[in-house]
């Protein structure tokens, strides 16, 4: 098997995301990276939780033995749903500046002087 | 607005949805679950509604007004189930209190909840924690579909038929 | 080939560059030593059940050992619904 497989996984996701932030023009393209990142970010926590040979950290039925940690499960949790909000507010924030550009080009919007 | 077979499939499985998300949001502190898991489940129940039904229909019989009170009754729950326990420092003078205390678990007086569980699943334990999942649940379920709703309504064509 | 794609292309091979070593240089996936060891969620593991009465050691960390952070997070889907309610009103004339 290899090792570190999960953290490999991990790295792979940010950077899709952190591409599609830098080199895309369209906002809709950079909003699903900034997701991607997002979603990085949440299975790293997760990683971080795991023993050797645990199983979930919960009393009711359990088959004995190790735990695993239960402190990043409860991080994660709150990450997740600050994401949701965030992403509720940004696209949000697309639909209005369509309303009044026409346009979805990011080089084309907020230059008013020129 | 789509096809009468698709409104009467969505008729059938919304009680069943809400019904498994009420389940998964009120058992817990047994079994994997909570408030926000629970209220994901009910949320994306009545977004398939949505989906079924048009936002125009939608938007006539749910206002969103009545949904952010909801919204509001959820936080204000959630909030005075903390501060309950600084007060009971101010009435019994005997009990140290603090804020998000559990004041529930090991007295007679209010005989709900008040055990303490040993891994045979009992509902009747854990103090203060079934009544809190309750109202995030709440306050998840209200702020989700008022979400859904309101960007689905500002976003409808012009000139669209009502059958 | 514009100035900008030029310094965001290098940033974004230092960044890379940076991740993959950390990636392998991390210790090994499930091992605790002396290093990092849990103290802190070997004493939830051990005391949740008789101190808060709850089965479950996820719900009593985020609802009784830490209910400061779920305040903050009920805070944020609020303020989060608050903001789109109002950047989608309509005023009537």
């Amino acid at each position: 098997m290899i090792f570190n497989f999960p953290y490999i996984a991990v790295v792979a996701l940010i950077l899709i995301g952190l591409y599609a932030v830098v080199f895309k023009r369209n906002l809709i393209k950079i909003v699903i990276g900034i997701t991607f990142i997002e979603c990085g970010v949440n299975l790293f926590l997760i990683t971080l939780a795991y023993r050797e040979g645990s199983t979930a950290p919960i009393y009711t039925a359990s088959p004995g033995g190790i735990m695993s940690l239960p402190v990043p499960h409860a991080l994660t949790l709150t990450s997740i749903v600050i994401g949701v909000a965030v992403l509720a507010l940004m696209l949000s924030l697309i639909i209005h500046i369509y309303k009044i550009y026409g346009t979805l080009d990011v080089r084309n919007i907020g230059r008013e002087k020129e | 607005m789509m096809s009468r077979i698709v409104k009467t499939i969505s008729n059938i499985a919304f009680p069943i949805v809400t019904i498994y998300g009420l389940y998964v949001i009120a058992h817990g502190h047994l079994t994997p679950g909570g408030g926000f898991q629970g209220g994901a489940v009910v949320a994306s129940g009545c977004a398939m509604v949505l989906v079924a039904y048009g936002s125009v229909w939608t938007m006539r019989k749910v206002k969103e007004k009545h949904l952010s009170i909801l919204e509001s009754l959820g936080a204000i729950g959630f909030i005075g189930l903390g501060f309950i326990g600084i007060l009971l420092v101010f009435f019994y003078s005997s009990s140290d209190g603090n804020f998000f205390q559990n004041f529930l678990l090991k007295q007679d007086v209010i005989p709900i909840f008040n055990e303490i569980g040993k891994g045979l699943s009992n509902i009747n334990t854990a103090g203060v924690l079934p009544l809190m999942n309750f109202a995030v649940g709440l306050k998840v379920i209200a702020g989700l579909f008022v979400i859904v709703l309101v960007m689905a309504y500002a976003t409808r064509l012009k000139g669209e038929k009502q059958k | 080939m514009s100035s900008r794609n030029i310094v965001g292309a290098v940033f974004f091979v230092i960044i890379a560059v940076f991740l993959f070593f950390s990636a392998l240089l991390i210790h090994p996936f499930g091992e605790f030593n002396e290093d990092n060891n849990p103290e802190m969620d070997q004493y939830i593991i051990d005391n949740a059940q008789n101190q808060t009465g709850a089965d479950n050691s996820v719900t009593s960390v985020v609802f009784d050992y830490r209910g400061f952070d779920t305040l903050g997070e009920a805070t944020v889907l609020f303020t989060a619904v608050a903001g789109v309610i109002l950047l989608f009103r309509r005023l009537k004339k």
